[in-house]
């Protein structure tokens, strides 16, 4: 188990490595500079500005400060906002992103179990048929229609929930609602057809033939093998949820690290940029990390490779 | 003799399917019965409708699309077809229990195995969970698996499939049931894991009394473990009798196609594994008349006019063929089925000296 968690966290390390010098590479790539938005510099301010933030010296020498930076976590001060330290800005944005993420998440999670189990025990029954048309509404509507479609109706036209901003729970609830909505039909369907497969197999047979009540049968035997395919989705849901809330951060003006990251690059703000792809990359990778040792946990067959017993 | 105890009691059994092609008719009539600490073998071919006849003893059959048409199925003389799913809760398991034919599949495979037993116990038993789990250790070392107590804690995959069918076996045990099913126990392992598990399962009779129907496509089979046989053709029981009628005066043509078809070990394998010609009928439609005449060399006229009632051979034999009415012309067994009918005779009489 530790030999494998090590060898694990190698490879997170190769991968940051990676990512680290392909977004660096796509920055330079990508036209224009942190400062040529708005107002047109004078050149010698231009000058100026680019000597501060290393700017004119070579690629190779920007790369390799890059690295350095990147490795101590000093991602240096946001070169668009005034005394703004990118670590800061990940410090004070991140914990609203999590809350949002973390409550998509379970939204996803709860519904998308709670209706695919519903339509897997009344299968081809009106509950089932009722169930998969909402689940498939959520996977082919888009989250930014969604979003906008909540906001107007639901916040706009009936004043249930406030319209956008950021203070308190009830504003969490519509953007989460509109990161889940499609990741939660998407377990649904995992789960239906999954729990379907399971309740034909021989062992909730005999799980009956035991005398076990419906209900039984599906929380003790059914259901445990029947998540198995929806924690391996944990990690595709995780970014799921980190790149949903992009959009919906912008649109429901929630000042998480999301809306950070996409302002950031219409800014060029590089070092932000820099800090939040590093950020979020560590996430991801983690997250899969986890759902890897999760499904080892769950799912007694599975050996984790390089753990020898 | 006379004094025992009825256990299990089939009256005109029917059971179809609705399916998208019409109705299946996969049991047509089906009747037996069976006596405590009897084993009643049920043979016959795939699709034959055995699975079907065994899961609806235990009212397993998923309604839709399975329908009980007609019939009763006595239990202790209560009919279990009129009684609900909470009532069956607490016979399944308890009264009457299952073993399937793949053990790679049957048991849970994220349950330790040990709970799996504990389970049954625990349902329909009140006893404390550590009583539960001493007689799951019991079980396990019951049904001849090494270190029990740490097997208690493994996982079915941890297990091979001989061992694992012996946990199903153990768990069908854990509530001291009065009628077991087996339904193709050991088909699904190799031939000599296949003789040890018959072995436990007829030393298991021999210790409880319980009956127990044994689910089977292979004649060998049946001769080891059986004391009454029940040879079932397209959803219908065509010869009933006891082990001893089946083998050495069976009268149904199809008896004496199964007999012809058994692969003989012993014979120096010079002659041809014989085959019953032809495929069984679509039970969507099932043909006018006897279902196995369309298969039979020795069909007369009225096979493929009328179904053949019942006729008795003796008080324990039936044979559900026209070649049994007075008027049949007298047809001999075909050779080769005298032949293994010898070699039978042969070998037990070996066997008792
Ligand atoms: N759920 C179902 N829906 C429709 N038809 C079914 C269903 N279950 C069984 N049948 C039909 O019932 C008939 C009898 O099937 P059954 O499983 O009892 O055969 P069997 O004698 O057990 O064969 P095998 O030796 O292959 O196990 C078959 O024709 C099958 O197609
Ligand atoms: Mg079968």
């Amino acid at each position: 188990m530790i030999n494998y968690i090590l060898k694990r966290l190698m490879y997170i390390l190769l991968a940051l490595f990676v990512i680290v010098t392909v977004t660096f590479f796509l920055m330079r790539l990508a036209p224009g500079s942190p400062f040529a938005n708005e107002r047109n510099f004078p050149p010698q301010i231009e000058e100026k500005l680019n000597e501060t933030y290393g700017l004119n010296n070579p690629w190779y020498i920007q790369y390799k400060d890059y690295l350095i930076d990147t490795a101590t976590f000093n991602f240096g001060e946001s070169m668009k906002y005034k005394a703004r330290s990118t670590n800061d800005m990940i410090a004070e944005s991140f914990p609203v992103s999590l809350t949002l993420g973390i409550e998509a998440m379970l939204l996803a999670i709860g519904f998308g179990v709670l209706i695919g189990v519903i339509s897997a025990l009344y299968h081809n029954k009106f509950p089932d048929y009722l169930a998969t048309s909402i689940a498939v509404l959520g996977i082919s509507v888009p989250s930014f229609i969604l979003a906008g479609l909540m906001q107007y109706f639901l916040a706009y036209k009936l004043d249930i929930f406030p319209t956008a901003g950021w203070n308190g729970f009830i504003y969490s609830i519509l953007p989460a609602l509109a990161i889940a909505f499609s990741h939660a039909g998407f377990i649904a369907k995992l789960t239906r057809s999954s729990m379907l497969e399971q309740n034909s197999s021989d062992y909730v047979k005999m799980a009956r033939a035991k005398g076990l009540g419906k209900w039984t049968v599906v929380f003790r035997h059914t259901l445990r093998n029947a998540l198995l395919p929806v924690v391996t989705y944990l990690g595709p849901l995780t970014a799921g949820v980190v790149t949903g809330s992009f959009i919906v951060e912008q649109i429901f003006a929630v000042p998480g690290l999301g809306k950070h990251f996409v302002q950031s690059i219409t800014n060029r703000d590089y070092t932000v940029i820099m800090g939040t792809t590093v950020f979020y990359s560590i996430i991801l990778l983690f997250a899969v990390f986890i759902v890897d040792i999760l499904y080892s946990i769950i799912d007694p067959r599975i050996k984790l490779k390089g753990a020898k017993k | 003799m006379e004094t025992r105890k009825k256990v299990v009691e089939v009256k005109d059994l029917r059971i179809n399917f609705k399916t998208y092609a019409g109705l299946v008719q996969a049991v047509r009539g089906v009747n037996f019965e069976l006596y405590e600490g009897e084993t009643l073998a049920i043979v016959g071919e795939s699709g034959s409708g055995k699975s079907v006849t065994s899961n609806a003893l235990m009212k397993l059959i998923p309604q839709p699309p399975g329908i009980y048409a007609s019939g009763e199925i006595l239990f202790d003389g209560k009919d279990l077809v009129k009684l609900t799913e909470k009532q069956m809760t607490k016979i399944r398991g308890n009264d009457i229990a299952m073993i399937f034919q793949d053990p790679m599949t049957s048991l849970n495979p994220t349950m330790k195995v040990g709970r799996q037993i504990t389970e049954v116990i625990l349902q329909h038993r009140s006893m404390p969970k550590a009583e539960a789990k001493q007689k799951a250790i019991q079980l396990i070392d019951q049904v001849g698996i090494p270190f029990p107590e740490k097997r208690y804690n493994q996982y079915p995959h941890e297990f091979s499939g001989g061992m694992r069918q012996r946990i199903v076996i153990a768990i069908a045990l854990a509530a001291d049931p009065k009628l077991l099913i087996a339904d193709e126990p050991t088909t699904a392992l190799d031939v000599t894991i296949q003789a040890q598990i018959l072995e436990l399962m007829k030393e298991i009779q021999k210790t409880s009394k319980t009956s127990i129907i044994f689910i089977t496509h292979d004649l060998g089979v049946v001769a080891n473990v059986a004391d009454r046989v029940a040879v079932m053709y397209a959803g219908q029981i065509v010869e009933y009798g006891t082990v001893n009628d089946i083998f050495y005066n069976p009268k149904h043509p199809y008896t004496w196609g199964l007999l012809g078809s058994m692969p003989d070990l012993d014979n120096d394998a010079e002659e041809l594994l014989h085959t019953i010609p032809g495929s069984p009928p679509d039970l969507t439609h099932p043909p006018k008349g006897d279902a196995f005449a369309a298969r039979n060399e020795f069909a007369m006229a009225i096979d493929y006019e009328q179904e053949p009632p019942m006729f008795q051979v003796s008080d324990t034999h039936f044979a559900k063929t026209w070649l049994l009415h007075p008027d049949a012309p007298d047809v001999a067994i075909p050779e080769i089925v005298a032949k293994r009918i010898r070699t039978f005779a042969e070998k037990e009489a070996q066997y008792n000296d």
